[in-house]
């Protein structure tokens, strides 16, 4: 049931620093008893220099947010104001040699109490940066909004393609159905917005080069699995003068549903340089959603149909890493349109 | 030091006599039961004894109103979905809020596919039925009404048959959800309105992957599985003969300790329940006082998180759990406790507590010096605590 490391069971059964702080001049406090987690963070930051001097909290919750509560005021304490403001919460669950996924919420909770005393003791009031929205991947916090987002702003429609924009749904699985429910609605939704309006609606959003590539005829909506939305990317970056933007919108023209248009195989001719070219902004592309959780990942060399990367920092060691590289593996062979192998290796491989 | 397993809703330990029953047919009578020769026909006389076990705990008219199936998950799946084909002229459900997920997502599914019109009948602070709701919303379009008789988390009982008569009236199928209260409480289901009822293996020491459907004769029914010939057509796929033979062999041990389990688990479960009482402020006990499953205690202690709680037990050797297994993992707080309105304080320091014929005195001793230290250091550590209005308790149960 449990899946804690030594670390989080040592800070949960020991906690550094639990207790109230008296003389407290900087205090953070996040949760509540109605969301069955809350944190009372408490600082004596020295005045002058800005260090903090001493640190205490009081937890309501779990084991790991008691743990991350602990780690919390082990992390900060002999540390500048500025040196405090920049500890994450990945720095929180790193400190305890990682976390369930379902249980990074209690580090972030432990982050938002640290930027709630630091406003505390500015004189100013912190709001939560987080948006209210339901979290539907527990493995990897991403919520409702989000997911909704990626799926407008690049044309997505399948669950494979959302998990790989945003790692939802690549980790247990069990809200596969709620991302198809969340697809269909966008889609609903974009066939009665372009139902109404006319065509420049789509030529508006999409971006320029697509257009260039596809000059599109009636819109039409993207519907879940209905589109092959990266054709149209593969052929703008084949056809129009690179750097082409890998994330394209789907123009109308790669709809199936529109007359078949006569297409050579995406990447049949297309010259080393501009494979691996376009092998290079996919994985620039998705950096970005893998830096949002602490990992990162590199192109390390390209040989034939093997794509050789090296992920490093929270992809090191996660349980998640071999569903990261096939989420790799699978938007590169949508983008070049032929089979690819991704092969995690070493930095020094090469 | 031994560990002690106090989480028998949760699962059971496969009673030692089951496992002898069962591994001769893994073995020595391995035939197929549908199969014409002499392999066959021992075997096939075997399910049939096991049936009649099962048909003994029930009180069934028939052995043949059991069908077995691979547990409650199924049963209640096939239940429901048998009711709404077997009535097309019918499309609503009328179930609780308090179910067991097996009930609750599926009823759900079929309310978002648009299969189905679902009534989710509301409890009160016991957790018992809001009967009034449950009247207002029976008709002559319900096709089926699904009421746990036991409730997994806190005990509470349902009054089932009664239940029954009322769905009777307007000529919906019943089917209850008895998984937890099969052994554990006396069954007849003779001259009750009873249409349907799941049963699973494990949860009466008997092995995992097997269970029961009861479905009175004469009753409509529609197979979820289709396949063979077997259990007469109702439930394909060749049967699972070492697990049906092990869950005959629970049943009938069942039925021997139903004396012991009304009496000296009873006893284990309300002496722990009144010490945690009485050495532990703040805490309440969720469930029915009058109708409750005697092996299960649920205790609600303010201000501090279950997991919490469970963590310093579980070091301590002792197994509880915060709620039913299959919701725990989520963040949620049980959607049992949330329909019973259970106190914001308590809502998220709820601790199971469920005990078999297999616990001893001394497993209650153990909890009962363990669990004040846990509850004081955790609560010490909490930023309500102090503030809190301190309540000592009764030495009688409080129930929310």
């Amino acid at each position: 049931m449990w899946e804690y490391s030594d670390k989080v069971q040592e800070h949960f059964f020991n906690p550094k620093n639990a207790g109230v702080l008296d003389g407290a001049n900087a205090v953070g406090e996040v949760g509540a008893l109605s969301c069955g987690d809350a944190l009372k963070l408490m600082l004596h930051i020295d005045p002058v220099t800005e260090i903090v001097l001493e640190a205490k909290f009081q937890t309501y919750g779990c084991g790991s947010s008691i743990a991350s509560s602990s780690a919390l005021t082990e992390l900060v304490i002999g540390k500048t104001l500025e040196q405090a403001r920049a500890v994450t919460n990945r720095d929180i669950a790193d400190f305890l040699g990682g976390l369930p996924p379902e249980k990074m919420h209690c580090a972030v909770m432990g982050h938002e109490a640290l930027q709630a005393a630091i406003a505390n003791f500015r004189g100013e009031v912190w709001r939560p940066e987080h948006e209210e929205a339901a979290l539907v991947c527990k493995c990897h916090g991403v919520d409702a909004r989000a997911i909704e987002r990626a799926i407008r702003d690049n044309g997505l429609s399948t669950v494979e393609q959302v998990g790989a924009f945003t790692m939802a749904g690549t980790g247990c699985t069990t809200c596969y159905e709620q991302i198809e429910d969340i697809l269909l609605r966008v889609a609903t939704e974009a066939a009665a917005a372009s139902a109404a309006s006319a065509a420049p609606q789509v030529a508006e959003i999409a971006r320029p080069e697509t257009v260039a590539a596809a000059p599109a005829p009636a819109p039409v909506a993207p519907r879940p699995g209905s589109l092959n939305l990266f054709s149209a990317a593969v052929r703008a970056a084949s056809t129009a003068p690179a750097p082409a933007k890998p994330i394209v919108r789907p123009a109308a023209e790669s709809s199936p549903l529109s007359p078949a248009s006569p297409l050579p195989p995406p990447s049949a001719g297309m010259t080393n340089l501009k494979k691996i070219r376009l092998i290079e902004e996919t994985i620039e592309d998705l950096r970005v959603y893998l830096r949002k959780d602490g990992g990162d990942c590199e192109l390390i060399d390209v040989d034939g149909s093997n794509v050789l990367v090296s992920l490093t920092g929270a992809c090191v060691g996660c349980q998640m890493a071999s569903v990261t590289v096939s989420g790799i593996q699978e938007r590169l062979m949508a983008k070049l349109g032929v089979p690819i192998r991704v092969i995690p290796v070493g930095r020094n491989a090469h | 030091m031994k560990a002690i397993y106090l989480d028998n809703n949760a699962t059971t330990r496969t009673d030692p006599s089951v496992v002898d029953a069962m591994l001769p047919f893994f073995t020595e009578h391995f035939g197929n039961a549908s199969s014409a020769h002499s392999f066959g026909a021992e075997v096939g006389t075997a399910v049939k004894a096991a049936r009649q076990q099962l048909q003994q705990l029930l009180g069934a008219t028939h052995d043949h109103e059991i069908i077995y199936t691979s547990g409650g998950t199924e049963s209640d799946n096939a239940a429901i979905l048998s009711a709404l084909e077997a009535l097309p002229d019918r499309n609503e459900i009328v179930t609780s809020k308090v179910e067991h997920p097996a009930i609750l997502s599926l009823c759900e599914h079929l309310e978002k596919t648009g299969r189905a019109k679902v009534h989710f009948i509301g409890v009160d602070g016991s957790g018992q039925l809001d009967i009034e709701a449950y009247r207002a919303a029976l008709s002559d379009k319900v096709a089926v009404v699904s009421l746990m008789w036991a409730n997994n988390e806190t005990g509470t009982i349902f009054p089932v048959e009664g239940l029954a008569e009322l769905a009777k009236e307007h000529g919906a199928l019943f089917h209850t959800d008895a998984v937890q209260a099969v052994g554990k409480t006396p069954i007849s289901l003779k001259d009750s309105a009873i249409d349907m009822l799941s049963l699973s293996g494990h949860k009466l020491h008997g092995p995992k992957g097997i269970g029961a459907l009861y479905v009175k004769k004469g009753a409509r029914f529609k197979p979820l599985i289709r396949g063979g010939h077997q259990e007469r057509a109702r439930r394909g796929g060749t049967e699972n003969v070492p697990a049906i033979i092990g869950l005959g062999k629970a049943a009938e041990l069942a039925l021997q300790h139903m004396a012991e389990e009304q009496g000296r688990v009873k006893e284990l479960r309300d002496r722990l329940e009144k010490a945690v009482l009485q050495r532990v402020p703040n805490c309440i006990v969720n469930g029915d006082r009058h109708d409750r499953l005697p092996n299960t205690t649920n205790i609600a202690f303010e201000y501090v998180e279950s997991e919490a709680i469970l963590l310093h037990l579980n070091r301590g050797g002792v197994a509880a759990s915060s709620g039913s297994a299959c919701t725990s993992g989520s963040m949620e707080p049980s959607h049992v406790l949330k329909a019973m309105e259970i106190p914001e304080a308590a809502l998220h320091g709820a601790v199971r507590f469920s005990f078999s014929r297999d616990n001893v005195s001394e497993d209650v001793d153990r909890v009962v010096e363990a669990l004040p230290g846990i509850v004081e250091k955790l609560r010490e550590m909490s930023p309500f605590w102090a503030d809190a209005e301190k309540k000592t308790n009764d030495s009688k149960p409080v129930f929310a």
